[in-house]
């Protein structure tokens, strides 16, 4: 009981990260209705982002736990939005109108180009930085076995919450939200009503790459190890839990994501670890044998 | 999407400079945490490293080669503004027709050309390898318009079934070559089975999905696959009984005594490449065949428009499991000829790199194109191996290849959407004025 307990806990962090960075896929999804293979290994080069800024902090005896934390965060959401737009802008809006697989296979590459660019650059090595936030809280004991929640565990599910309620305040309240809900629709006729739609999208992309920014930075914390591969596993899930959830809807994303992450704990906690990526795969076509719209999506009518 | 045109007009200095500037501005941006910082392991450690020379270098080159580019571009444009009437290339049928005809005859000189030149012979069976694959996936993606990303599990399939067919019951390639073909298919109807009612991109997530089941599969069931140390010795295919060995077993013959010549290393890499060249040209004519009969043009149907097929009361399951299984079954011909060519097979090389390449190639070819493919597998093979003295830039050249193309042709380099029949010309017009040209 206590046991699966620690894997509930354990499960429930690695949906969250993973939830993070679905809503990326989704969002993109929606509004150009294309995957964005890239979005894994913006990821990626987040967490070598993360790894750099830790170490410059460590360097400048920056001790302050709250302080490093928030810096690495701005600084991580600051540059990998930069590449968000970039690729957005390099890779995709050329082909924006063009057949439906070109712009597919222009992502593959340019997720093929980020990874080996971080490989050359960074080095292919793995990269191990000291634990920053070490510790956590006891919250039972039985059988000789103590569940426990690390702070790094509450701060990932903590800040998860918080930038849930502040994406959908954003996407359902403001201005830019109802831009973006309009592009989503028609982009035409978003366009004909005076609202630029290049500059909605590229937005889109730069939040997609901001949430998986701070994905980044979790990961790092939480791990403490980054190479340069972690963004195909981590994008395939993600992308995973998008497409379970229904691709398109942003609470689908993330209650995605948790199942992945629930089911990925405990497969590799009571039956196989090795097989835990069957196991997610599994679920997922079984899923959508009978929802082939994704658990919270809508079904596509499609009309002659 | 809206089609907005902006009036273009030449630009002056001062704009091109702008331009070239704010380029530079996103290269230092982009440059900063990668290029200009890195992070070195020293003594267990991490320290920051600091590159400022190459990210002034990276920022510099951004600039100067946004700044050209801007450049000739307004160059061209300006010229052909001034010549409207540009000789467009040639893309009739006959055309297409004498360049497919001179790239099987130059691919079937090129083995007496190079006789001694056992890389170039190597690298064109690495071509051709991708050219089948190609063709076969130019089947379930090109002309069935089902997005596959898993198409690397079926070259699995085809590669895993010869060599335990060999490890365990002593099959040879050719006894070997059906079994696995049949066996591929079989896996294209398992995994076209559950997902018959999704589209597009769901569609293309679990057929990813499905890739990467096999590979964990083939990489953790050891007792099966020998996990990921791979099957090793695999042997290589006879032509008609004569293996290409120096010492043939006793009392048999191999193929350069029989013919009555001094044994060669090369006679083997040849027939190789004979024999992946027949086969690929066997799959172009199986393929162009098929696209003639009504499981074909049932394909390019349901590609087109799904909710028109099932109208007209064709079977949709049936022409979507067809085209899973012809694809499966191509892409598992392939595998064996892989794993006889290798002699050694590993989960390595079935990786999701390798379904992307071949997508990659299909699409780069121009959907439904087969001599698209040939062109588009020559690039992506032969471009990474250019960079092969630097070989760390491979894979980049390869990504940044696959960027540019698609943005400098985005239909493919041959695109042949067009549907293989028509029924009559003056018909389709009226339709498409009509608006009832299917256009998915």
């Amino acid at each position: 009981m206590a046991y699966a307990l620690q894997q509930l806990i354990n499960g429930l962090t690695l949906g969250a990260v993973y939830g993070l960075i679905a809503i990326g896929y989704t969002m993109v999804y929606g509004i150009i209705g294309m995957i964005n293979f890239a979005h894994g290994d913006i990821f990626m080069v987040s967490a070598f982002i993360a790894v750099t800024a830790f170490t410059l902090l460590a360097a400048f005896d920056i001790t302050s736990l709250p302080l490093a934390i928030t810096a690495v965060l701005i600084t991580a959401i600051f540059f990998t939005s930069a590449y968000g737009w970039a690729v957005e802008r390099m890779a995709y809006r050329p082909l924006r109108g063009s057949t439906r697989l070109a712009p597919l296979i222009s992502a593959i590459g340019m997720s093929i180009f980020l990874q080996n660019m971080v490989q050359l650059t960074q080095g292919a090595r793995v990269k191990p930085i000291p634990p920053v936030l070490e510790g956590g809280i006891e919250i039972w004991q039985s059988g000789g076995f103590t569940v426990q929640i690390s702070w790094t565990q509450i701060m990932i599910v903590l800040v998860t919450i918080v930038l849930m309620v502040a994406f959908t305040y954003l996407i359902t309240q403001t201005a830019f939200g109802r831009q973006q809900r309009a592009c989503e629709q028609d982009s035409t006729m978003t366009a004909l009503l005076g609202i630029n739609v290049d500059r909605t999208i590229s937005a889109t992309f730069m939040l997609g790459a901001a949430l998986a920014a701070v994905a980044g930075v979790m990961v790092t914390v939480y791990y403490g190890v980054v190479d340069f591969f972690i963004g195909f596993v981590a994008g395939i899930k993600a992308f995973t839990a998008a497409v379970l959830g229904g691709i398109g809807s942003l609470p689908g994303a993330m209650l995605g994501g948790l199942i992945i992450g629930l089911i990925e704990a405990f497969w590799a906690a009571y039956l196989s670890p090795e097989y835990k990526d069957v196991a997610t795969f599994a679920i997922l076509i079984l899923v959508l044998m009978f929802r082939p719209s994704g658990l919270l999506g809508r079904p596509e009518v499609e009309k002659v | 999407m809206s089609a907005v045109i902006i009036a273009r007009h030449g630009r002056t200095p001062a704009e091109r400079f702008k331009d070239a500037a704010w380029v530079a501005f996103v290269a230092l941006l982009l440059g900063i945490p990668m290029v200009g910082l890195t992070t070195v392991d020293e003594g267990g450690a991490l320290t920051v490293q600091t590159r400022f020379g190459m990210l002034g270098i990276f920022v510099g080159v951004s600039f100067a080669g946004r700044f050209v580019f801007r450049w000739i571009m307004d160059q061209v444009r300006g010229r052909r503004a001034a010549k409207p009437a540009v000789a467009k290339l040639d893309r009739t049928p006959l055309a297409i027709k004498t360049i497919g005809w001179a790239v099987l005859g130059a691919s079937i000189a090129l083995p007496i050309m190079f006789s001694e030149n056992r890389y170039v012979i190597d690298t064109a069976t690495t071509v051709l390898i991708y050219v089948m694959l190609g063709w076969g996936l130019n089947v379930v993606v090109g002309l069935a318009g089902l997005l596959d990303l898993g198409y690397v599990a079926f070259y699995a399939v085809g590669a895993y079934t010869y060599a335990l067919l060999f490890s365990h019951f002593g099959w040879t390639f050719w006894e070997a070559l059906p079994v696995a073909g049949a066996m591929a298919a079989t896996f294209g109807i398992l995994l076209g089975y559950p997902i018959l009612r999704l589209r597009g991109d769901y569609l293309a997530i679990v057929t990813l999905g499905f890739g990467e089941i096999i590979r964990v599969i083939l990489v953790n069931w050891t007792e099966l696959s020998n996990g990921p140390n791979g099957i090793g010795s695999i042997p290589r295919p006879t032509l008609l009984g004569l293996p290409f060995e120096r010492n043939p077993a006793e009392g048999t013959q191999s193929f350069a005594s029989f013919f009555g010549l001094d044994f060669s290393g090369m006679h083997r890499i040849i027939f190789l490449y004979y024999l992946i060249l027949v086969l690929a040209l066997l799959t172009n004519v199986f393929v162009s065949r098929l696209r003639k009969l009504p499981v074909g043009r049932a394909w390019e149907a349901l590609r087109e428009d799904e909710i028109a097929c099932k109208a007209m009361g064709m079977n949709v399951t049936n022409v979507k499991l067809s085209a899973f299984a012809i694809g499966a079954m191509l892409g598992g011909f392939a595998g064996v000829f892989f794993a006889a060519r290798q002699g050694f097979i590993s989960p390595e090389s079935f990786t999701f790199t390798e379904s992307a390449t071949i997508l990659a190639i299909v699409v780069l070819g121009g959907m439904g194109s087969q001599l698209g493919v040939v062109l588009a597998a020559l690039v992506l093979v032969l471009l990474p191996e250019l960079g092969r003295n630097f070989s760390e830039y491979r894979m980049l050249m390869f990504g940044t290849a696959m960027v540019l193309i698609m943005v400098w042709k985005p239909s493919g380099l041959l695109a042949s959407r067009e549907p293989t029949i028509r029924l009559n010309k003056a018909l389709a017009m009226d339709n498409k004025a009509a608006g009832l040209g299917g256009q998915a």
